[in-house]
């Protein structure tokens, strides 16, 4: 019997917000333990948590850039269990009435366009980080009340690699609507997996088993890949799956058993009595909508489209925003975008990564690249002499044609100036003529080099090509 | 909700408080007391009355982003019943 997966995923990734959820600590990682907390993050009796306005427009603005509704009313609940990572004894979340509903994140998988659905994306507190010694445990609450965004997704999910390329889809979105910086390594992203298989063509869904805890993306698809195969098998033996929660042991390479349904949290959720309800206003919403930016799918199909990129060049436009919208600053000047796109991914990054510079910091103005593709394509100075010019534009900011100007960079085309450096060469290498009068087509290439030597790469090297074939050939 | 329909035990469980047979007859019989009122809330007519998250008439009050002091290192620990290397010292925590 064939099976199939069906998977969803709970991401949790913190807000970029300069302080906590609910009160002014900073909101920072690495900071020594237990130094951003004050008596509201850690939970001491008889202090009030006060919303973080901006908490509240990321999580706005994540719900408008992932497509989906930002109800008119909205709440936050205690959700009930103790944890010492967990200084209240709650967590303030959203359970009935979230910010956000619906949604879908849309993204490429082996070259075709596909689509997850969203339930939801609620705002919740982050807990505080525990280590683990050999006797007892230390917390650390510097992380308790930082903002978190946990983005439900549907059960729309049917393998490893779909749920990889979901939460890379959706961590790009994120980065670039600027709602969360999604450093893994920093732990700002996390992930549960609840994955259940079926008989393909069943319409029931099979015991579903969640993964708790995932703190990379690699490591949820290596879990996947894992998990899939031992439900199939379970099944295939006869045996019978029972709806549980389960850790990645990532050393290992399997999951194991945490807690089966038996002993399954009873978070007794109810309103947060001190926090009262989120009504958006137009205008608050109007404000929010003005951060709304084009996602980075939608960006690399307009400039495929626009300027008929290929999809690397898109990409890499896609990955480095700042140089993709420096490319889009300058690509109206020139006829040939793919030219000014390699000049910028090739020559322009390398250069910028070279010095350790930044664009902000260019010295030439924003005519030089356009200007510097008009150079070589109208023959004036050859694609080797621009490297040159524009080495020399990038150091001191003068313009491609000044730069050749200065140096007499200019391509010489005509003809009876390179007929000079022609004879000249003809007359140093007996050998390479003779060659070449023997057959050797190879040695034309070296006569041309010496030609460009001569003329100090000034020859245009087509029309230098050309001479040199018909005076031997003479 | 009657008194022999509260199931002491599991409450005291999730409370995470340890309950002598006594105990858990004295607090199931106050429990039982507590809901009592909450009943009589039922008498009432309530049809065509939105339920309500807050009794206070008062939305969207929040805060501006803005880092202010989290307490001294020193003052945030004062609590811990025990610390080491800037950590509250918890039992040893098993998943």
């Amino acid at each position: 019997m064939e099976y199939e997966a069906v998977i969803g995923l709970e991401t949790h990734v913190q807000l970029k917000t300069k302080s906590k959820m609910w009160c002014g600590c900073a909101n920072e990682f690495g900071a020594p333990p237990n130094t951003n907390v004050c008596p509201v993050c850690l939970g001491l009796p008889g202090v009030l948590p006060v919303p973080n306005e901006e908490a509240l427009r990321l999580t706005a603005l994540a719900g408008l850039l992932l497509q989906g509704d930002i109800p008119r009313f909205a709440k936050f609940d205690r959700k009930n269990y103790f944890y010492p990572d967990m200084p209240k004894n709650y967590q303030i979340t959203q359970y009935d009435q979230p910010s956000t509903i619906n949604g879908q994140v849309e993204f490429e998988l082996d070259g075709r366009l596909t689509r997850v659905r969203l339930t939801r994306a609620h705002l919740e507190e982050d807990v505080g980080k525990n280590f683990h010694f050999d006797r007892s445990s230390g917390v650390d609450f510097n992380r308790a009340g930082v903002p978190l965004l946990e983005i439900v997704s549907e059960p729309d999910l049917t393998s490893a690699d779909m749920a990889y390329a979901y939460l890379n889809a959706l961590k790009d979105i994120l980065i670039y609507g600027g709602i969360s910086d999604c450093d893994m390594e920093k732990g700002m992203v996390r992930c549960d997996v609840n994955v259940s298989v079926r008989p393909k063509g069943q319409k029931e869904l099979g015991q579903k088993i969640e993964i708790k805890n995932m703190n990379s993306f690699s490591g949820a698809r290596k879990a996947l890949e894992y998990e899939i195969p031992r439900q199939i098998e379970v099944l295939q033996k006869g045996g019978k799956l029972v709806q549980e929660t389960r850790r990645w042991n990532d050393v290992a390479g399997i999951t194991e058993s945490m807690r089966t349904k038996e002993m399954a949290h009873d978070y007794r959720y109810f309103p947060e009595p001190d926090l009262l309800p989120m009504v958006p206003t137009d205008a608050w919403l109007a404000e929010v909508r003005q951060r709304v930016v084009e996602l980075p799918l939608a960006r690399k199909q307009r400039f495929m489209r626009q300027y008929q990129l290929p999809v690397a060049d898109a990409e890499t436009f896609v990955n480095d925003v700042p140089l993709g919208s420096y490319y889009e600053s300058i690509v109206a000047q020139t006829k040939s975008p793919k030219s000014v796109a390699n000049w910028v991914i090739n020559n322009l990054r390398a250069k910028l990564t070279e010095t350790q510079t930044t664009l902000a910091d260019l010295k030439f103005p924003a005519t030089a690249i356009p200007e510097l593709v008009g150079l070589v394509e109208s023959g004036q100075i050859s694609s080797k002499t621009a490297q040159e010019v524009f080495a020399e534009t990038f150091a001191t900011g003068e313009s491609p044609a000044q730069v050749v100007q200065k140096k007499g960079l200019l391509q010489v085309s005509d003809t009876g100036a390179i007929e000079k450096f022609c004879d000249e060469a003809i007359a140093a290498n007996p050998k390479s003529v003779e060659d070449f009068r023997a057959g050797k087509g190879a040695a034309l290439n070296f006569l041309k080099g010496q030609v460009m030597k001569l003329s100090k790469g000034k020859a245009n090297p087509a029309r230098a090509g050309e001479i040199l074939e018909q005076k031997l050939k003479g | 909700m009657a008194v022999n329909e509260i199931d002491v035990k599991y409450v005291a469980y999730l409370a995470r408080i340890a309950l002598t047979p006594a105990e858990e007859e004295k607090l199931g019989a106050q429990l039982g007391q507590v809901l009592g009122y909450i009943e009589k809330l039922k008498e009432l007519d309530v049809t065509g009355i939105e339920p309500t998250a807050h009794a206070v008439p008062l939305v969207n009050v929040s805060r501006p982003d803005v880092i202010r002091p989290s307490l001294s290192h020193s003052e945030a620990m004062r609590n811990a019943p025990a610390q080491a290397n800037g950590l509250f010292m918890v039992p040893k925590i098993v998943e």
